[in-house]
């Protein structure tokens, strides 16, 4: 396969001309990541903090006021005070608040004779997730209330085993710190398909497509010319993404960037060849928009573990995130932002991205040939 | 005639050798033959005309010629090469302009024009002496910066042709260049094509649905239905229908003259033209026998012309019972439409409508009339206001300025029952294509308040009427285009309306379809249905009763398709066509704006 | 009048069910989506990978150890015999968390002094590092108090007896699946509904129609009520997977259920018919729907809780249909809600609804007719 230098640069010019007055190209690239990332960014977020929840103290003393008071000085919840457990019920069952935490009017009386005096806490398990971690955040509170207790009682501690727990990067456990680096991985897939399988498929629609393949042109230069001034456009979009992560959800970016830019590289090159795949496929802006949109937004929100750790799915759905390029970026985005460049993440993930973007443009460099069927 | 084509041809000549080529497709479900065995050749630096109406396997070929396609089995040897194993070697030597040339609009003419240039490889110190020489050919020189989204659709093919010239291709295969331009720029394409062919000896190959234009080129290749019906030069064509054609007057009425012409033995073609019937004699027809059939019927002979060899062909195949069945319908006049010849009242009335789409005026203060039981056409060229006047008649568009009546309402704020007076039939035949042709036939029965017995009853018409019967269970998307279009005029026609709006009703369909449908239109008007036509098309426009060219959303003129004719006579112009008289007229108005 | 509105609204249908590109943006989507969302989309944790650093080595301690070998939360997949690389193990992302016991820990346990156990957790996750945080918890504080038990400790003063309500084993599937209820019901009427104008455009019967006696209020039902019968048609067939293919139980009324989702179906017309009205080719209107339908599932509460959104954006989702659905649905299947405790999802539905079928119906005159 030959490549004509002049033939290539004709239609590269012809490409940038066209990015240049064409508008949706360039929304695509940048104000798509942008409003995407700003919707996303604001709009999920798991920390749960300052959660409501219903106390009601039966019988409020000296040992009930030190409990509650550990729960109002606590950033996790917002406690509001109940006077009788229907009607925390009735707040609870109306999502005003999430949990109960119930001290009997016996509670003191058995905490100073038997010991073991229940602290009741009813959890709404709708949201399983939140239900789960306000959970863990009773448990730190109620441990570090027994310890002090028995400190200011002089007596030895009634647990066993204390837990210490140490968070290794992120150690604010900001949900967005993680989130916002998955996302851009997110997005950029649609990006970089949409780019290209829409310009592609623009170019079916106006037939352009079919005088361009009457001339001598071949189609490895077609291809070159279209991979090469959307990998740009598609990398200056990261650009935005990025900066947007560190300057507006204050994102810590702990690795290189010479990293990030090489990975983001091989990730954009992948998603290129995607969208290319794709207009191999589709041949109007129609069905290329649709594809694009099924095959690589849908997927990579779902299974890139960028929200829903991978690990815990069922195997058969695990295997397919494999075929997933954003799981890989998700992976080294993650790590790049929080905990820097660490070769035992990079290196086997960079190479999985490679080899997919490698596939994709082989796949779509076969598929791609100078006919209308 | 239909001499074998290798006899007719020797190698050194050829320029394409098409061998027995097939090629179908997939569509839905179906096979669809897109050619079906065709064997044809094309000579060296001659124009040859790749002829037929839409459908036929115009596109397919050029495909297949231009190795977009490779056929199903056959072979085709463009200049020597055989293009389904060497596409490269050909392409590199080849010029195509498909159906809607790709020119990107967003870039500028020289934009367009630098981009072909290096794909074509031309070195860039030959391009400044070739860009001349291509833009005063085109006459594109003061447009070289201007966007070529912004061009005129003449100004656009045009482009389209420089760009595929940039460097001088051997083979030029331009398909279908001339659909959707207007008369005018139709002509400067062919001069443009024509000095190309004299002066650089390139081979062209030139594809149209335009019967009219076979004439001016060297060799013809008919094609219908994914077969060759002939092959030769245009004037062998004519040749063998020399002494059969002749326009017909009588005292009658043209309509009912055509109606008795039609129902004559030995006439297997009549047209109206204007206020006469033109009318093509079976080979073996005595035309004395036929004049005698009528009183007062006289027969003056005219010079034969490509479509009557076409038609005859058509017919002896429908005889032959080659071609796919299409029944015969008998047209008979709708009942229902009253009122007769003699009322001139007018049911349709345009009074100084202007219509602007911000700065730009499409239309630009038009008045005229429609009587009763008239069939009116609307002629212009692509932007030349027609279809937005047809557009504010039919209340899809407000006027900026003016009035309009349709049967003595504005439809835009009229009560919806108004509109059950008047029946649409939108261009391309706009059906809906997954329904079946019955469950078309019932929505629009039913949109327009039919149920019932009612019903019933006038599904029953369409279907014997326009012969659907047999097609009721098929997809409207499945017919053939012949079909779509009787299925598109029985849905216009279900609740039997007084006043009926085409929007260029029979583009691409073959002769016999397009005959069968003005003779139902003419049914209707006798019956006293006042019919309002767009079209671009000078044939259809010598159906109506009045016509009204329109240019740049002004009325160039007004009159009856003879009195148009009348108009452009000049002494080296005897006998023009509607086309020449168009031409003439837009040619006028550019010199007084001049 | 009725008639011609029942004979657009059966051609729609026929149209929408005949032609396979929009039969497949029916049927393909949202079986994908509720594949997808059914197994794979969930909090939960299973069989996170874990090492365990025991640097004690007793009977005390092997218990404790043996401990988080048992818990389906974990997989103990190292066991170190050195701290050294505690850190790189959690960097290369091989272990989501290393417990360290320490040396004193046997000792600790007999001074009735708290026996430290570390648990060092990679945050890049942070959800499930706080999830993973309260496992190990929960698993030290049944050792603690095992240990108390059977080692004649005092017993700690009081203790957390939890009980979560609605969904007792906490598993999030029943959180997400009702949400694609809701999500799958929208993103179908959206697209019929949106689609359909621009379909009729491309193809030119949209003229055809308006020529027609069909009045604008008649071409608005007629384009609107098809979108409201798909979508409860597919609403339906979603509410029987969930029950019957995915088992979350529906213990609340069912006609508040369908009312409900009448209501947002309303709602939901309305902005289809809008974007109808706005797009003249059908791939403006996916790409409009697209543009609504991203950010109101994100902010509907759908995957991650509105609380935790900032207080600006908690107030937009009030503008959100999709918001106070997804209340309804989780409501009726898990706490068994009926009409009357639906009344503040209900009404703003209603009132979003109105604005949004009024407006559509502004924008149809305006621009369409």
């Amino acid at each position: 396969m030959s490549l004509s230098s002049r033939r290539l640069f004709g239609l590269m010019r012809k490409e940038s001309l066209q990015i240049g007055r064409d508008p949706s190209a360039l929304a695509i690239a940048f104000v798509l990541p942008a409003v995407l990332l700003f919707v996303f960014g604001y709009g999920v977020s798991l920390d749960a903090r300052h959660v409501p929840i219903a106390l009601v103290v039966q019988a409020p003393d000296a040992l009930t006021a030190s409990f509650t008071g550990r729960l109002n000085r606590s950033t996790y919840f917002e406690p509001v005070t109940y006077r009788s457990i229907q009607r925390a019920q009735r707040a609870l069952a109306a999502r005003r608040v999430q949990a109960i935490v119930w001290l009997r009017s016996d509670f003191t009386r058995r905490a100073e004779s038997t010991g073991n005096a229940p602290i009741g806490v009813l959890v709404d398990g709708v949201d399983a997730n939140t239900a789960r971690i306000v959970e863990g955040y009773l448990q730190q509170v109620w441990a570090n209330w027994l310890v002090a207790e028995a400190r200011t009682r002089g007596r030895p501690a009634p647990i066993a085993v204390a837990e210490e727990p140490r968070v290794r990067f992120n150690a604010e456990v900001r949900s967005r710190n993680y989130l916002v680096p998955g996302l851009i991985a997110v997005i950029m897939t649609l990006t970089g398909a949409l780019l290209t399988a829409l310009v592609i498929a623009r170019e079916w629609e106006r037939g352009t497509m079919e005088a361009l393949m009457v001339t001598p042109v071949t189609v490895a230069e077609i291809l070159l010319a279209k991979l090469t001034p959307y990998f740009l456009l598609g990398m200056g979009g990261m650009l935005v993404a990025v900066a947007l992560a560190v300057f507006l959800f204050a994102v810590p970016l702990t690795g290189s960037i010479l990293v990030l830019t090489g990975c983001s590289a091989l990730f954009m090159l992948a998603s290129l060849g995607m969208g290319l795949l794709i207009s191999s496929a589709a041949r109007t802006q129609f069905a290329a928009g649709q594809i694009a949109i099924i095959t690589t937004f849908l997927p990579a929100f779902i299974l890139s573990g960028f929200v829903f750790d991978i690990g815990s799915m069922p195997t058969v759905i695990q295997l397919i995130t494999h075929l997933i390029a954003a799981r890989y970026f998700v992976s080294i985005l993650q790590s790049v932002f929080l905990a820097g460049d660490i070769p035992a993440v990079i290196l086997p993930n960079a190479a999985a991205l490679a080899l997919m973007a490698a596939l994709f443009l082989a796949l779509a460099r076969a598929r791609a040939h100078k006919r209308l069927d | 005639m239909t001499e074998s084509p290798a006899a007719a041809s020797n190698a050194a000549d050829e320029a394409i050798r098409i061998e027995n080529v097939r090629r179908s497709f997939r569509s839905g479900g179906r096979t669809v033959e897109a050619l079906a065995g065709v064997t044809a050749w094309a000579a060296r630096s001659r124009i040859t005309g790749l002829v037929g109406p839409d459908g036929a396997g115009k596109t397919t070929l050029m495909r297949l010629i231009a190795g977009l396609l490779l056929p199903d089995s056959g072979r085709i040897e463009v200049l020597g090469v055989d293009v389904a194993r060497e596409p490269l070697a050909v392409q590199g030597r080849l010029g195509y302009m498909p159906q809607r040339f790709g020119l990107y609009e967003d870039l500028s003419v020289r934009e367009n024009l630098d981009l072909y240039a290096d794909l074509q490889n031309l070195a860039p110190g030959a391009r400044a002496a070739r860009y001349a020489e291509l833009m005063h050919m085109t006459g594109l020189e003061p447009f070289l910066s201007r966007m070529a989204g912004r061009l005129s659709g003449g100004m656009k093919q045009k482009l389209g042709l420089a760009c595929t010239l940039v460097n001088p291709p051997a083979l030029l295969l331009l398909d279908e260049p001339t659909v959707g331009v207007d008369p005018v720029s139709r002509r400067e394409l062919w001069q443009i094509i024509e000095l190309l062919v004299r002066d650089s000896q390139t081979t062209v190959l030139f594809s149209t649905a335009y019967l009219d234009e076979a004439e001016r080129c060297a060799h013809v290749l008919l094609i219908h239905e994914g077969r060759l019906l002939g092959s030769g030069p245009p004037q062998d064509f004519m040749a063998e229908m020399s002494g059969r054609s002749f326009l017909a007057t009588a005292p009658i009425g043209r309509r009912a003259l055509q109606e008795s012409l039609a129902e004559t033995a030995g006439v297997i073609d009549t047209v109206i033209q204007g206020g006469r019937v033109r009318l093509v004699t079976a080979a073996s027809a005595d035309p004395q026998a036929i004049a005698a059939g009528i009183a007062g019927l006289a027969l003056t002979p005219v010079p034969p012309r490509f479509e009557d060899s076409f038609v005859a062909r058509l017919r002896t195949r429908a005889v032959s019972g080659e071609r796919r069945p299409t029944p015969e319908v008998a047209v008979t006049a709708t009942a229902g439409a009253t009122g007769g010849e003699g009322k001139r009242e007018a049911v349709i009335s345009v009074q100084h409508v202007t219509r602007r789409f911000g700065p730009f005026i499409a239309v630009d203060d038009v008045s005229f009339e429609v009587a009763r039981g008239e069939v009116f056409g609307l002629l212009g060229a692509n932007g030349a206001g027609k279809s937005t006047t047809f557009r504010m008649l039919c209340g899809l568009l407000p006027p900026s300025a003016g009035a309009l009546r349709v049967a003595g309402f504005d439809l835009r704020t009229a009560a919806a029952v108004a509109r059950r007076r008047i029946g649409y039939m939108a261009q391309r035949f706009s059906l809906y294509g997954d329904l079946t042709v019955r469950q078309n036939l019932t929505f629009f029965a039913s949109v327009y308040g039919l149920s019932g017995s009612v019903q019933t009853r006038r599904i029953e018409w369409a279907m014997t009427e326009f012969a659907l019967g047999p097609l009721l269970l098929a997809r409207a998307n499945d017919l053939p285009l012949g079909f779509k279009q009787r299925l598109a005029l029985a849905c216009a026609l279900m609740h039997e309306p007084e006043i009926l709006f085409l929007d260029e009703p029979t583009s691409g369909v073959d002769p016999l379809a397009r005959r069968e449908f003005w003779r139902r239109i003419g049914a209707l008007a006798a019956g006293g249905v006042t019919v309002l036509v767009t079209t671009h098309f000078m044939e259809e426009a010598e159906y109506c009763d009045r016509l009204l060219i329109m240019s740049e959303g002004r009325v160039l003129t007004e009159g009856t398709p003879d009195a148009i004719k009348a108009a452009a006579r000049r002494a080296e112009l005897p006998d023009p066509t509607l086309e020449d008289a168009f031409i003439a007229a837009v040619g006028a108005r550019g010199a007084a704006a001049a | 009048m009725w008639r011609r509105v029942l004979a657009l609204i059966r051609k729609e249908l026929l149209a929408v069910l005949a032609d396979p590109r929009s039969r497949a943006v029916l049927i393909g989507p949202p079986l994908l989506q509720l594949i997808v969302f059914g197994y794979a989309a969930s909090f939960d944790l299973n069989h996170a990978p874990i090492a365990i650093y025991n640097q004690d080595r007793s009977l005390a301690s092997r218990d404790l150890v043996a401990r988080f070998s048992l818990s389906p939360t974990f997989t103990v997949k190292r066991v170190l015999s050195s701290g050294r690389r505690i850190d790189a193990l959690i960097d290369s992302g091989e272990v989501r968390a290393v417990v360290v016991i320490d040396p004193r820990f046997t000792r600790d346990l007999y001074r009735h002094v708290p026996a430290p156990v570390q648990v060092i957790v990679d945050g890049r996750n942070s959800n499930t590092g706080l999830l993973i945080e309260g496992y190990a918890g929960t698993i030290l504080s049944d050792f603690s108090r095992a240990w108390s038990a059977s080692h004649g400790g005092d017993p700690p003063p009081a203790v957390l007896d939890i009980r979560a309500l609605y969904n007792q084993t906490l598993d999030s599937h029943w959180f997400i699946i009702p949400g694609i209820v809701a999500l799958l019901t929208q993103v179908v009427t959206l697209l019929v509904v949106g689609l359909s104008v621009a379909r009729e455009r491309e193809i030119g019967t949209f003229d055809q129609l308006l020529v027609t006696p069909l009045r604008q209020i008649d071409i608005l039902l007629g384009k609107g009520l098809p979108g409201l019968i798909i979508g409860m048609g597919e609403a339906t067939v979603i509410i029987a997977a969930t029950v019957l293919w995915f088992h979350v139980p529906l213990r609340g009324s069912l006609a508040a259920l369908y009312l409900a989702l009448l209501l947002f179906v309303l709602a939901v017309t309305g902005i289809g018919l809008a974007i109808s009205a706005l797009s003249a080719t059908q791939q403006q209107a996916l790409l409009g729907a697209f543009l609504f339908m991203v950010p109101s599932i994100i902010l509907s509460g759908f995957a991650t809780p509105i609380a935790n959104m900032p207080p600006w954006v908690q107030w937009l989702t009030l503008l959100n249909p999709m918001r106070y659905i997804l209340v309804v649905v989780r409501s009726v299947f898990l706490q068994g809600a009926d009409l009357s405790s639906l009344g503040a999802q209900l009404w703003p539905m209603a009132l979003i609804g109105v604005v949004n079928l009024a407006v559509a119906g502004w924008l149809f005159r305006k621009r369409v007719i």
